[in-house]
């Protein structure tokens, strides 16, 4: 009997992770966004993604709440905001 | 052919006879041998294998995990402190579900250092998830290395196997060994095909972390495993029989249990020398025998169940100990009988030939005789009170 063995490449998005979020998520404000991209490079699920100006967003079914995207953010436009009342 | 050959000779020569595509080893008494003797083959061009030579016993064990990892039939081997550095990667061999063969000489572990033979070593590791195997003599050692690998590599097991046989009194002894040939080697043990296996071309993940979600299955499937090698231990050893001519339960062997009245229960090389006991007491009338154990994992629950239910009396011999605990095969054997209405009256345990003294037929025919008593517990033999008068307050 075989359980759980070998992962083929992608596996990771068949895991979602989200349910590890256990304070708080990224809000995209969506305002003074300037497409530096910076927020998807630093996202370790890179689960971010947007294609221009104020596009951006987060895919809440991998992201960890970890906060990177916020940091960075040299426009202040991302903020981590409680999960309850998100 | 029949040929007389030491211990460590006759089992490089079958795993050479088996073609693995990598060995890799540190030597380590009284495993060096065995070694040595697969070096040379290499180096002479006998056998076309990678030879790894490593830093120690850790790297040891990761060669042939990576090794089999790929697709490759592997061999190594080792003996006390070296199983014990190699113990970590034993089991992410075992989870990896890579049937790696390692041959164990079994010996005594530190402190205090001692290089002679028990089962310390060997039964320390049972919960690794290995299957282990444990030889009588010369010649059974040499056969189980070929069952382990027709075992461990069957695509419903996929599982390692440790062939354990007794260091210095196996390894380093002299026996008439039938040495099967090349042709009937191939017949019984066809090159390993991996089910699944590390390609750049086809990627996958072996051992991967997985979470709370995924762990207990693997573990549960690990588990259910070895029940299934206890169904295939004795199918295999019946092919063997029509291909070598010798005969082999695999599981458990019997010795003068049918009508006996005192059963003594043992693993290895010790079997020997309590049926030399057995023939001596039985020309006298005693009604006495032997249940031998050979697979210790996956644990033979029924077939030691039923070789001992109507034995009136049985003790177990260990040449281990679970400090703290009942000795560790004792407590096993008594397990099987836990809650069942046919059992022996009384089952004792004893401990006899740790860290090479030796087992005579002497102390065979005591514990023999300390069974007329009542059961005892962890009773050693041969022990010399003397010693035992330290005082360091």
């Amino acid at each position: 009997m075989f359980g759980p063995l070998i992962c083929k490449p992608g596996s990771s998005k068949n895991n979602k992770t989200g349910p590890w979020r256990t304070e708080s998520r990224p809000k995209f404000l969506k305002t003074n966004c300037i497409a530096c991209n910076m927020c998807v490079v630093v996202c370790p699920e890179a689960c971010i993604s947007g294609q221009g100006k104020n596009t951006y967003d987060v895919d809440l079914n991998y992201c960890k709440g970890c906060g990177n995207c916020a940091a960075i953010c040299p426009k202040k436009d991302i903020e981590m905001v409680k999960e309850e009342g998100a | 052919m029949k040929e007389l050959l030491e211990g460590s000779m006759a089992v490089a020569e079958i795993v050479k006879l088996c073609k693995p595509g990598v060995i890799s080893a540190y030597p380590i008494t009284p495993q060096t041998h065995i070694v040595e003797e697969l070096a040379q083959i290499v180096a002479d061009g006998h056998l076309n294998a990678q030879f790894v030579n490593v830093e120690s016993e850790h790297s040891a064990a990761s060669v042939v995990l990576g090794a089999v990892a790929t697709g490759v039939r592997a061999y190594t081997a080792t003996s006390s402190q070296g199983l014990f550095y190699m113990a970590e990667v034993l089991y992410n061999i075992a989870g990896m579900r890579l049937p790696v063969i390692m041959t164990t000489a079994a010996r005594a572990i530190s402190a205090p250092i001692n290089i002679w033979n028990d089962h310390q070593d060997v039964v320390s590791l049972r919960d690794a998830g290995w299957i282990q195997l444990h030889a009588e003599d010369i010649q059974e050692a040499v056969d189980l290395h070929l069952i382990a690998y027709r075992l461990g590599e069957d695509k419903s097991i996929m599982l390692p196997v440790m062939v354990c046989m007794d260091g210095f009194i196996l390894t380093h002894g002299m026996e008439t060994v039938d040495m099967p040939t090349q042709e009937q080697v191939d017949k019984f043990l066809p090159p390993y095909k991996a089910p699944y296996k590390l390609d750049v071309e086809n990627p996958l993940t072996l051992g991967p972390l997985v979470d709370p979600e995924y762990y207990m299955e693997a573990r549960y499937a690990l588990n259910e495993t070895h029940k299934e090698a206890l169904a295939l231990i004795p199918k295999l050893t019946a092919e063997f029989a029509k291909v070598f001519g010798r005969t082999y339960n695999g599981l458990v062997e019997g010795y003068q249990l049918k009508d006996a009245e005192k059963v003594i229960v043992a693993m290895g090389s010790v079997c020997g020398t309590i049926k030399e006991v057995i023939d001596e007491l039985r020309a006298k009338g005693k009604k006495v025998g032997l249940l031998k154990i050979t697979s210790l994992r996956p644990f033979p629950v029924n077939a030691i169940y039923d070789a001992l239910k109507s034995s009136p009396k049985v003790a177990v011999i260990d040449r281990a100990l679970s400090l703290g605990s009942f000795a560790p095969l004792s407590a096993e054997v008594k397990a099987v009988f836990f809650g069942k209405t046919k059992k022996p009256q009384n089952i004792s345990s004893f401990v006899v030939g740790m860290g090479g003294r030796d087992i005579t037929k002497d102390s065979i025919k005591e514990i023999f005789r300390l069974m007329n008593g009542k059961d005892k517990q962890t009773e050693f033999i041969d022990l010399k009170p003397e010693l035992l008068k330290e005082n360091y307050e």
